[in-house]
């Protein structure tokens, strides 16, 4: 039987005046965390570790007895990674308690050697092991964080804009991936039926590199609005996608494909049957507002 | 039994899909329209399937496979006024309805069968007036 359990229980003031008194400067970051926050973080986490000691399972942190530890580590990692700790700062912050606690565990089993050996790989293995679960909650919150922001961009970035009576454009910025391109085509197609467009243009300027994958979902998209009746031209490719689409071997010949978004607005007014005509050279304008003056 | 009705139009046929379309009502649109075809000498149909909603690789199939039965009898197919959710599921369904034409809503549709069909206009011939 451990006798972990009764050490820590035993000199839990010592443990927490040790643990703050030992802690490295590197791993105490005065400057982003108070004094008063770090003695009730120090407390509330021993308090968390006798209990779970105590329940017998010391190697095992997925045990209930541990679920107000974890509850707690949780806490802590999310509330430093918002305050700026790396995490390996706040896996030292853990770790840190090793120090303290072998110190007593050799003052109080001095006399055996076999038992003082036994109860310092205990004790670091159970340290060990909440160190690495304050790695990973702080990475689960980080990960949280980024899914919001992805989220929050997605909707940021699919605009549909109205060029002309029935042609809409679509300029993508940034990669497509497969959620993107879901509601890419989604918007696109609501605003063909909404603007009832008989032409959408996707300009592709903002896109940085044209894989497979990105070219599958453009030809996904295009398919979807000319099966419900719209035509879909691709601009904005520029000359290195241009190479790269035909090293990959990617077919396009289906899909119209034009260099600028001019050129596409240009190919939709023509095949709508209409035409844009200057109304007066540049000469005869500057006369004309001449004449307006005098 | 219900069936979906087969409007003819000059020497257009329209039809208009405005119940769910199950399999079996599906083969028997397949039926009427090819025997209509047949009948009447279309030369263009248009399926108008706007308030369709719900649709499995079956009816998709269906569409494709009417606008191939039309060809051979000589008859352009457009189908028109897909919406959004529907478009994507075929295409997720991996159909794309090759050889299919379509169209926003009729208006284009009709259009659209006009200009394929040259500038034959579906005048009531004397044909159609005693019919």
């Amino acid at each position: 039987m451990s006798k972990l359990p009764e050490l820590v229980r035993k000199h839990e003031r010592d443990l927490q005046a040790g643990w703050l008194q030992h802690m490295p400067a590197s791993v105490r970051r005065s400057d982003l965390i108070k004094d008063a926050e770090l003695q009730s973080q120090t407390r509330d986490f021993l308090g968390a570790l006798v209990e779970g000691v105590r329940s017998g399972f010391l190697t095992d942190l997925d045990a209930p007895a541990w679920e107000k530890a974890r509850e707690l580590m949780r806490s802590i990692s999310a509330s430093r990674a918002v305050q700026g700790f790396t995490p390996s700062e706040t896996a030292a912050f853990v770790l840190a308690l090793k120090q303290p606690l072998f110190h007593i565990i050799r003052k109080e089993l001095a006399a055996n050697p076999d038992e003082l050996f036994q109860e310092i790989w205990n004790a670091t293995l159970l340290l060990d092991q909440i160190a690495m679960f304050t790695t990973e909650a702080y990475a689960a919150s980080r990960e949280q964080l980024i899914k919001r922001q992805q989220e929050e961009l997605m909707e940021l970035s699919t605009p549909v804009v109205k060029l002309w009576e029935g042609i809409v454009a679509l300029p993508i910025i940034g990669t497509l991936d497969s959620a993107r391109t879901q509601v890419v085509m989604e918007s696109l197609l609501q605003t063909v039926v909404q603007t009832n467009s008989r032409f959408a243009i996707i300009d592709i300027t903002g896109v940085p590199t044209v894989d497979t994958l990105v070219a599958q979902h453009l030809l996904k998209t295009i398919t979807a609005a000319r099966l419900m009746g719209a035509e879909c031209i691709i601009s904005g490719v520029r000359p290195q996608i241009a190479q790269t689409i035909v090293h990959l071997g990617i077919d396009l010949a289906q899909v119209i494909t034009k260099a600028k978004l001019s050129d596409a607005l240009a190919l939709c007014l023509q095949k709508s049957g209409r035409t844009v005509v200057r109304t007066a050279t540049r000469k005869t304008h500057a006369e004309a507002a001449n004449g307006k003056g005098e | 039994m219900e069936r979906i009705p087969i409007l003819r139009m000059g020497s257009f046929l329209l039809v208009t899909i405005q119940v769910d379309m199950h399999d079996r009502l599906a083969l028997q649109l397949q039926d009427d329209l090819t025997q209509k075809i047949a009948e009447t000498g279309a030369i263009g149909v248009l399926i108008d399937i706007s308030t369709l909603e719900i649709v499995d690789s079956f009816i998709g199939r269906m569409l494709a496979n009417i606008a191939a039965m039309a060809r051979v009898l000589d008859a352009e197919t457009v189908v028109v006024g897909m919406q959004p959710a529907v478009a994507i599921t075929l295409v997720e369904l991996g159909m794309s309805l090759e050889g299919v034409r379509t169209a926003l809503n009729v208006e284009s549709g009709m259009e659209l069968l006009y200009e394929l069909r040259g500038n034959f206009r579906p005048e009531l011939t004397d044909e159609a007036v005693e019919g």
